[in-house]
């Protein structure tokens, strides 16, 4: 996801130089105050970030700036709207016509709809985006080709979130919270991925994707080396660098863009972690997020072995990496992450072929720190505690009828389930009776493929909190619904470019949280039980070229 | 802007149940129909084939422009790998084969990834190009009798062969494709064709196994210059043949790891292969 998935799910903890500037900016004195407003998370507002640097003397104000500059945490796991104003969900993904150039095939022969792939596309991929055909090395190739695509998507969009707390008194932040609905409409743009993917000889293949928020700023969305075939086999192959996770329902090449369809929230849920109370004593507390920086959609750093069969029916990935999220610079000190992936596919006749398997990954997220002079030292992040996620996923065709199955359950460590609570500096005891909390994820995404140009698709998703932190929460505190429907039409299919008209509607329902979009102003209603539903109208133009 | 979502909502969420019972109907229907249904083979074709064979399977697609060799025009009714004798058509486990494999060194990917149903519907659909297909049958396979042993005495009458029946003159001496004929070579269609380079590769354009290596011998592949020596070679003479062709390949086949040493200790009483060669080889 542009400008998505670097910022994205990153908790305060998470981020040391954050924490530091964070400590300046609010000082001792208010930081308490200043995390209490969970609000406060919306500072940077709805139209993009302020990147002027300017600090305010409020803590609501601080906080946001401190959002707004370091890309922390703004509640609930979802940085969009601090991310340029980048609602919508655009991928970081992977359609690189540049290969089409380089073979000749047209979008669709890898592609069930870009950048989706199909079985084909899969062994492409799982070969080090090589056809195998001899021709796969760059010196196989004249000196003009250059492996690089591009991708960006104007769009038209309607985004609406009920029950977002804002200022009584526009201006005054003494003057308490009162809930509105927050709608957006207007013309927009994406942000762009550069796309540059190949072959630096025969069996060693490259991924660099520079990838920038919808106002160009730049991150490393991924970069990796591979290293094909060792010991001439398929079975052994080793990727090492920034890379999406070997997910059985990518995250990255899904079909749906809008801020609230364009992402799988089972990868990145997290619930709620503690209560922090309100600076309206009118107001109730707040609930805070679980402070687990992870999403599985999130691209890692770190290194996987993979393998697979001739034709991908059978595939295995393990994986291992560093406890960063995919974030740069080892600021935490030392930890690492375990993946795995297994699925198998076999033909079913005239329906096609059906996919299933199973993922697994063990985390694990520091709790404490060593200071100096009271200030945090990088590197010194210790006290790790665990978290995973694990489910079945599937890819079944019943013709031109694609289910995307998956079910998830997932669990967080009570010590990083409460170490969200925006105060991670100092780190905060256990609340008493606070408990590692448990959650089911699933959802069913359908695509209906009229042609290769044309397909049809929807997807419904639930989560479900099995076991709150606190006790006192609500039992379906957190719980999501969410639904998507939508089209793509590609009204040619060359083997140079690709443009797909794209229209899509989406909504998601939330209890007593913000909507993992992060549409609206991306903070908590003022009551636990309070559904907040949240909808996206999304027309494009999605091209890459 | 209010959005009233409900009615949406509902209207959006009947269309694509609709949708997906549509779908799963289609399925059924496709079902039913067995293996190698044309209609299925089109919408195949249409998405990965279009590019480079064209709307009408003539070869040229919008992609053919740039391709070397060029691709192959299914209204010919000519195919190159076949199991059946030349000027016949191939079987459809033949043009099955040939979609499975692709075409080493060409811009023809091994489509193994499609499904076994998906590839036999592409063959269906291919054969409707050509109206030959209705009137006339595939031809009847060739039999390949058992491979003679492995040795280097055979590998020294196939290099006799080699030079005998002049394959250097396409293949070049050291079956580079590089022959004085090669730069001449042009196929059914009048487009420049070049020989077969043994040392690039690791696999034919028709196979990998020595039986395959073997029906090129036999079969010929129409379309282009290679012809069928089924006429000129006996079975034995064609293994012959066969054994010396992968001493040429750089990959380690059982005949390159025999012929190496000998070739080493007895390169000087070799004869050269090419116009240059003057005398019978040792025996």
């Amino acid at each position: 996801m542009t400008g998505w998935s670097r910022r994205k799910f990153a908790p305060v903890q998470m981020s040391f130089g954050a924490l530091c500037a964070l400590s300046l900016l609010v000082g001792a004195s208010t930081r308490a105050t200043a995390m209490t407003g969970v609000g406060g998370a919306n500072g940077s507002g709805i139209h993009g970030s302020d990147r002027d640097g300017r600090a305010d003397t409020q803590p609501r104000a601080l906080y946001a700036e401190f959002l707004r500059r370091y890309g922390g945490s703004s509640g609930f796991g979802n940085e969009k709207h601090f991310d340029g104003g980048t609602t919508l969900a655009v991928h970081s993904s992977s359609v690189i016509p540049a290969f089409a150039r380089k073979y000749g095939l047209p979008c669709s022969a890898c592609h069930t709809s870009w950048p989706q792939l199909n079985n084909f596309g899969q062994v492409f991929r799982d070969n080090g985006y090589r056809l195998m055909n001899e021709r796969d090395s760059p010196i196989d190739h004249a000196p003009g080709y250059w492996p690089i695509a591009a991708r960006i998507t104007p769009h038209f969009r309607v985004d609406r979130t009920t029950n977002q707390p804002v200022d009584a008194v526009p201006g005054d932040p003494t003057s308490g919270f009162a809930e509105r609905a927050i709608t957006q409409t207007g013309f927009d743009l994406s942000g762009l991925d550069l796309l540059m993917i190949g072959t630096l000889s025969n069996n060693i293949s490259f991924g660099l994707i520079p990838s920038s928020d919808n106002q160009g700023s730049f991150h490393l969305e991924a970069a990796y080396v591979r290293f094909n075939d060792l010991l001439s086999s398929n079975w052994a192959n080793l990727k090492v660098g920034k890379f999406e996770l070997d997910n059985i329902v990518s995250e990255k090449r899904e079909l749906l863009l809008s801020g609230n369809g364009g992402f799988y929230q089972s990868y990145h849920f997290v619930p709620a972690g503690v209560l922090v109370a309100s600076p309206d004593p009118t107001l109730p507390a707040s609930p805070v997020p679980d402070g687990t920086s992870f999403g599985l959609g999130d691209n890692q750093l770190g290194a996987e072995f993979s393998g697979h069969s001739v034709n991908s029916y059978t595939r295995f990935s393990v994986g291992l990496f560093s406890s960063t999220d995919g974030e740069v610079g080892l600021q935490q000190g030392s930890g690492f992450d375990a993946a795995v992936a297994l699925s198998q596919a076999f033909e079913a006749g005239s329906l096609g072929l059906e996919r299933i398997g199973v993922f697994g990954y063990r985390g694990n997220r520091p709790t404490t720190f060593a200071t100096l002079n009271g200030q945090p030292v990088p590197g010194t992040w210790d006290g790790n505690k665990s978290f995973y996620r694990a489910g079945v996923a599937g890819d079944l065709y019943l013709g031109n009828l694609e289910l995307l199955p998956l079910y998830m359950r997932a669990s967080d460590d009570v010590a990083l389930a409460t170490a969200g609570g925006g105060q991670p500096f100092p780190p905060q005891p256990v609340p008493v009776g606070a408990r590692s909390p448990v959650w089911n994820a699933a959802f069913l995404e359908a695509h209906y493929f009229v042609s290769h140009q044309f397909v049809a698709m929807g997807r419904h998703e639930v989560i479900r909190v099995a076991t709150q932190t606190l006790p006192e929460f609500p039992s379906d505190l957190g719980n999501v619904d969410a639904t998507a429907v939508g089209f793509r039409w590609n009204p040619f299919m060359l083997s140079r470019t690709g443009l797909a008209l794209h229209g899509e509607y989406a909504w998601t329902s939330t209890t007593g949280l913000p909507p993992l979009s992060g549409l609206g102003s991306g903070a908590p209603p003022n009551d636990l039980t309070t559904r907040v539903k949240s909808s996206s109208i999304f027309l494009a133009l999605d091209f890459a070229f | 802007m209010h959005l009233q979502t409900r009615p949406l909502r509902v209207t959006i969420v009947a269309s694509a149940l609709l949708l997906t019972i549509g779908g799963a109907r289609t399925a059924l229907a496709q079902m039913a129909q067995g293996a190698g249904d044309p209609h299925a083979g089109e919408s195949a074709y249409n998405r990965n084939c279009i590019g480079c064979h064209g709307p009408q399977g003539d070869g040229r697609g919008e992609n053919a422009q740039w391709i070397e060799p060029k691709p192959r025009d299914f209204t010919e009714a000519l195919f190159k790998c076949r199991s059946t004798p030349t000027g016949t058509l191939p079987t459809d486990n033949d043009v099955e084969q040939a979609i499975t494999r692709g075409f080493v060194t060409t811009n023809m990917p091994s489509w193994r990834p499609l499904t076994e149903e998906t590839r036999r519907n592409l063959v269906a659909y291919i054969k409707t190009f050509s109206p030959k297909w209705t009137t006339r049958p595939a031809g009847t396979p060739i039999v390949i009798p058992a491979e003679t042993p492995v040795n280097v005495e055979s590998i020294i009458r196939g290099r006799q062969l080699f030079q005998k029946m002049e394959c250097w003159k396409c293949h070049g001496p050291a079956g580079h494709g590089d022959g004085p004929a090669a730069s001449a070579l042009t196929d059914s269609k009048d487009q420049p064709i070049r020989p077969y380079n043994f040392s690039t590769g690791t696999r034919f354009k028709c196979g990998s196994t020595n039986a395959d290596l073997y029906r090129i011998f036999m079969t010929g592949l129409d379309g282009t210059p290679m012809p069928s020596f089924v006429d000129q070679l006996k079975p034995n003479d064609a293994w012959d043949l066969v054994h010396f062709l992968r001493t040429l390949q750089p990959a380690q086949s059982p005949e390159a790891i025999l012929w190496a040493p000998y070739h080493r200790a007895h390169a000087a009483e070799l004869p050269p292969i090419g116009a240059d060669a003057a005398t019978p080889p040792p025996t």
